[in-house]
């Protein structure tokens, strides 16, 4: 999976959690929960979502990367292994 | 013979629209079936019927707004025989709603779908013949209604634009913040309120709820929120004059713990509808209602008891709210409990001065009903059971 298909498919999500929203407006370094008006059953949902979809378990611990869409992609990639495209 | 009537969801409903009966004439219904969908100011809400038997008679139909308390239905419960059906009841209200909710004009019923698409391709609403529930407009009657429609003639010299008139969204948020002002300024007005906060070391109940999360798989993660959703249905138990509603000139007290749960919507507003019997729960049954209850909450599908049933409601900001939230009552109840933001902050324990995550819980209560001392009672239960998450 390239780092444009994971973009794709957490902006697919964000848009299943948050249907009033238009996640491709999104920046993608400012935080997505403040952008989307999130709440932490929003959060839980969607880190659900990643493990289904995914198959990416996200520990508690690293919710923190979770803030910016250009951060979280980059989290993603490097859980899956995704080679870093220069 | 029972009659099926229009109920009251809430302190600041005077009326309903049906927008669909979901049984018929001869249909069977048990205890606890959906047979109506209600269009509220707040929302749409699935009806459940409280006796079982067998529907006799419809006597509002789809799109027509009536009263609280106006018959809707006939149905002949279990084991009692056919009576002679009473006239139906007037079209519309028989009577002026109060002016703190003012009568609308006649609702057209349009799903959010088609409403976009309407305006996507230019389809006037009050020219299609909705074929859903109810006379409901659809994406198909929009789509037939363009297809219908003539090519436009050349352009005109433009009257003067007419005020646009609100969109569907507009419009639910209006009564939405109608119905919220209505209940908020009655219990201003007529429940003397008092605050009391506590703020409580959540050490234990974080450290707890970071272990048992991190060896449960992620569907079955617990969020802070339920461990103090349980703690206040616990404290309850030890301070049950709080769990009551006031009722004419009296208070009646719940033997029940029903949570009214403050959900925010994301088009603006929010609904407070109950967890039933939260202090029996288990902590995974309440978390799997509260999510159930949030989902159905946003996506409309409410029930009428989840609306009338609560005995006390909580309300929190969770982690990117306020510090401190100092709510207003729900009427009838005669309590609110507040949580703000899970915060860090410096805490001495054993003569230490530690960083420690803290919560404000704020109660405000009915001075009615009951006094400081007895909501002391409550903020110590709840900052006790907090310190013993093991057991909640």
């Amino acid at each position: 999976m390239t780092t444009d298909e994971i973009r794709a498919t957490v902006l697919r999500m964000l848009g299943e959690i948050a249907p009033e929203a238009d996640p491709a407006q999104l920046k993608g370094d400012v935080d997505f929960r403040d952008q989307l008006d999130l709440d932490s059953m929003d959060v839980l949902n969607f880190v659900i979502a990643v493990d289904q979809e995914l198959s990416v378990d996200i520990p508690e611990t690293d919710y923190p990367r979770l803030g910016t869409l250009d951060g979280f992609v980059a989290y993603l990639a490097e859980r899956l292994g995704t080679p870093v495209v220069p | 013979m029972g009659e099926f009537v229009m109920p009251t969801l809430g302190a600041d409903m005077s009326a309903g629209t049906l927008i669909a009966w979901c049984k018929q004439p001869g249909d069977t219904v048990a205890r606890g079936d959906i047979i109506a969908e209600v269009h509220t100011d707040k929302a749409d809400i699935e009806v459940e019927v409280f006796v079982a038997g067998v529907i006799e008679k419809l006597l509002v139909e789809p799109g027509q707004q009536v009263p609280v308390g106006t018959p809707l239905a006939l149905i002949r419960e279990d084991g009692k025989a056919p009576a002679a059906a009473p006239e139906p009841p007037p079209a519309a209200a028989p009577e002026p709603p109060p002016a703190a909710a003012p009568a609308e004009p006649a609702r057209l019923l349009v799903s959010p779908s088609a409403k976009s698409l309407a305006e996507e391709l230019g389809v006037d609403l009050a020219a299609v013949h909705g074929t859903g529930p109810g006379g409901r407009i659809q994406r198909r009657d929009i789509e037939q209604a363009a297809a219908a429609t003539p090519p436009p003639a050349p352009p005109a010299p433009a009257p003067p634009a007419p005020a646009p008139a609100p969109t569907e969204a507009e419009d639910r948020q209006a009564g939405m913040r109608r119905a919220i002002a209505t209940a908020m300024a009655r219990s201003k007005r007529e429940a003397p309120h008092f605050y009391l906060s506590e703020t409580i070391d959540l050490s234990r109940a974080t450290g707890w709820l970071a272990e048992e999360n991190h060896r449960r798989p992620v569907p079955d993660r617990l969020l802070p929120g339920v461990l103090l959703l349980k703690a206040a249905a616990l404290a309850l138990r030890e301070v049950p004059e709080l769990n009551a509603t006031w009722q004419g000139e009296q208070v009646v007290q719940s033997d029940a713990v029903h949570l009214g749960i403050a959900i925010f919507l994301r088009g603006g507003g929010l609904v407070a509808p109950a967890l039933h019997h939260a202090d029996e729960l288990s902590l995974d049954d309440l978390m799997h209602g509260f999510r159930d209850l949030v989902s159905r909450a946003r996506a409309g599908s409410l029930r009428s008891s989840e609306l009338s049933d609560p005995t006390i409601t909580v309300t929190s900001l969770g982690e990117r709210g306020a510090e401190t939230v100092l709510p207003i009552i729900f009427p009838p109840q005669v309590a609110i409990v507040g949580f703000g933001r899970l915060v860090e902050r410096p805490w001495i324990s054993g003569g230490q001065l530690l960083p420690c995550p803290v919560v404000t819980a704020t109660l405000a209560a009915d001075h009615r009903v009951t006094d400081g001392h007895r909501a002391s009672a409550f903020l110590t239960a709840l900052d006790r059971l907090l310190q013993e998450p093991e057991d909640l």
